[in-house]
């Protein structure tokens, strides 16, 4: 009888030097992000130590550890990553980056996960971080500055409508201090703001979003990039 | 001297007590700031989750504006501002790629950056550049009987090793001790307050900002001191959320450095922002023989 298996992470059998397409578009997609960040190659140094899971402040509520996550990225099962709560967890601390023996960009590659996560839209609906990331690229892209009141605001109306109740105590000490600021306003260059967002896109590949289904096939464990 | 000074989008709203503290400091030692003019966000650490090219542009857009008013030595006070701006500098420097990228960016709008301006903490530069001594003798109050925790947060000192220890910085230690306070043992001084995860993952973020508490207390802190502006607001105004929690009952006022160090330096209290704290700090009052 088959016993229930122990890891979370499934077990699949190894076909040497292969890795089924979705894997191989997902890898492509994140050695692209990770070639622009300086130092991004070091991460075929690893040594598998655990100094960055065990500096992390946040470690513990994370479900796969940083070392974890190279471990997966050189088994090939980048969509294991992706899928985790790991990489929007991470609150860039860079207490691994500094600890790493290896010099490994550890956070930096955590944002480069990010993106290519973001890219393929692997990620839950409504998820807290990407909820608040992006709507702080379009209050900046709107404004120029954060308005941190409205960034909360559209927050928890997306998220958690209950939630803004619960801070509203805190959000009128915070007025009464004048420690918020009601009224928006943009800056005179938002324009020059608006040029540089229309003119990064055209230096974009295009590039089909969310095209990765996600599939169980196998992995090749030789195949490590 | 005269340096120009990038407030960041916080230093506007809940950081506005840091932004008059670090104004007030700056004229009561008679150096000049000037604010960049028209600056934007430096895109902090949630527009490089979303795209890495467009917001180091963001961010140099900022640099290139200083670069053109002729300034070599930027001011950014918010410990987010300041890594993102040191790591576009870095990121520049070293990724030619990237710089190809942005340079094309920044020419749409008629800007260029050529990598000319150093991005600076404003406590360093007060260390450095004015110096501890000259600071002390500028002096009008003592900080005598000020038992203080140092707090730094993560990003001023790290990832690039800049002007402190990235573990064990000692910086805001030496500059209050000369001025006669007392830095209580706070192994946590480096340690990571959990930043926005105060919104995306209250819960881990709470026992971040519990573990700081504790330690600052338990090693006879009657206060908190620290350099960045989401740090005091986690530590500050979660306080009443963390004891509610943790059944606990912290009161501990929560300051940005530049509060204490422009109360030895004779600001009063309103120029100080310290009015602006949820929690108020007793003041000593010892005045320094002139």
């Amino acid at each position: 009888m088959a016993s229930a298996s122990i890891s979370p992470i499934k077990f699949h059998a190894p076909i040497p030097g292969t890795l089924p397409a979705p894997e191989r578009e997902l890898r492509q997609r994140f050695l692209k992000e990770a070639e622009v960040v300086p130092g991004g190659d070091r991460i075929s140094q690893c040594l598998q130590c655990g100094t960055c899971t065990g500096s992390c402040p946040v470690s513990y509520a994370m479900d796969i550890s940083p070392r974890m996550v190279i471990a997966l990225f050189r088994a090939g099962q980048i969509e294991e990553i992706l899928r985790s709560r790991t990489i929007w967890i991470c609150a860039s601390c860079y207490m691994c980056t500094t600890r790493c023996p290896q010099s490994i960009k550890i956070t930096d590659l955590l944002y480069a996960l990010k993106r290519t996560a973001i890219d393929a839209g692997l990620y839950p609906e409504r998820f807290p971080v990407y909820l608040l990331s992006r709507n702080f690229v379009r209050i900046v892209n709107r404004y120029g500055r954060n308005q941190e009141m409205l960034l909360l605001l559209f927050y928890y109306l997306r998220r958690n409508p209950l939630g803004l109740l619960r801070m509203l105590p805190l959000g009128l000490a915070m007025l009464r201090k004048g420690r918020i600021s009601l009224f928006p306003k943009k800056i005179k260059g938002i324009d020059a703001i608006r040029k540089i967002l229309g003119a990064s896109k055209e230096l974009e590949l295009p590039r089909e979003k969310g095209t990765v289904p996600y599939t169980e096939g196998a992995v090749g464990y030789r195949a490590v990039g | 001297m005269e340096y120009i000074y990038y407030p960041g989008c916080s230093l506007e709203s809940a950081g506005k007590p840091y932004d008059e503290s670090l104004r007030a400091v700056f004229r009561a030692l008679g150096i000049g700031l000037r604010e960049l003019e028209d600056w934007n966000c430096c895109g902090a650490t949630m527009y490089m989750s979303v795209d890495e090219a467009l917001s180091m542009a963001i961010s140099a857009r900022n640099l290139a504006l200083a670069e053109q008013a002729g300034f070599r030595d930027l001011i950014a006070p918010c410990s987010a501002c300041y890594t993102v701006l040191v790591k576009t500098n870095r990121f520049l420097r070293e990724s030619p790629e990237l710089r190809a990228k942005v340079d094309h960016l920044l020419g749409q709008v008629g800007l260029q950056y050529s990598l000319s301006v150093k991005v600076r903490h404003p406590l360093e530069v007060l260390v450095n550049d004015v110096g501890i001594e000259a600071i002390a003798s500028a002096a009008k109050r003592s900080l005598e009987g000020v038992a203080f925790a140092p707090y730094y947060g993560c990003q001023i000192v790290r990832p690039e090793r800049g002007f402190d220890d990235s573990e064990f910085p000692t910086t805001m230690d030496a500059l209050f001790q000369r001025l006669g306070a007392r830095a209580v043992y706070f192994p946590l001084k480096a340690r990571c307050c959990g930043g926005m995860l105060m919104t995306t993952f209250p819960d881990v973020c709470l026992q971040l900002v519990k573990d700081l508490l504790e330690c600052a207390v338990e090693n006879g802190a009657e206060c908190i001191a620290t350099t960045c502006p989401l740090c005091q607001v986690n530590v500050e105004a979660y306080q009443k959320k963390v004891n509610k929690t943790f059944g606990t009952s912290y009161e501990v006022p929560v300051m940005y450095f530049t509060q204490l160090l422009g109360h030895a330096l004779g600001c009063s209290e309103k120029e100080l922002g310290l009015d602006k704290n949820l929690v108020a700090w007793k003041a000593p009052g010892a005045v320094l023989a002139a």
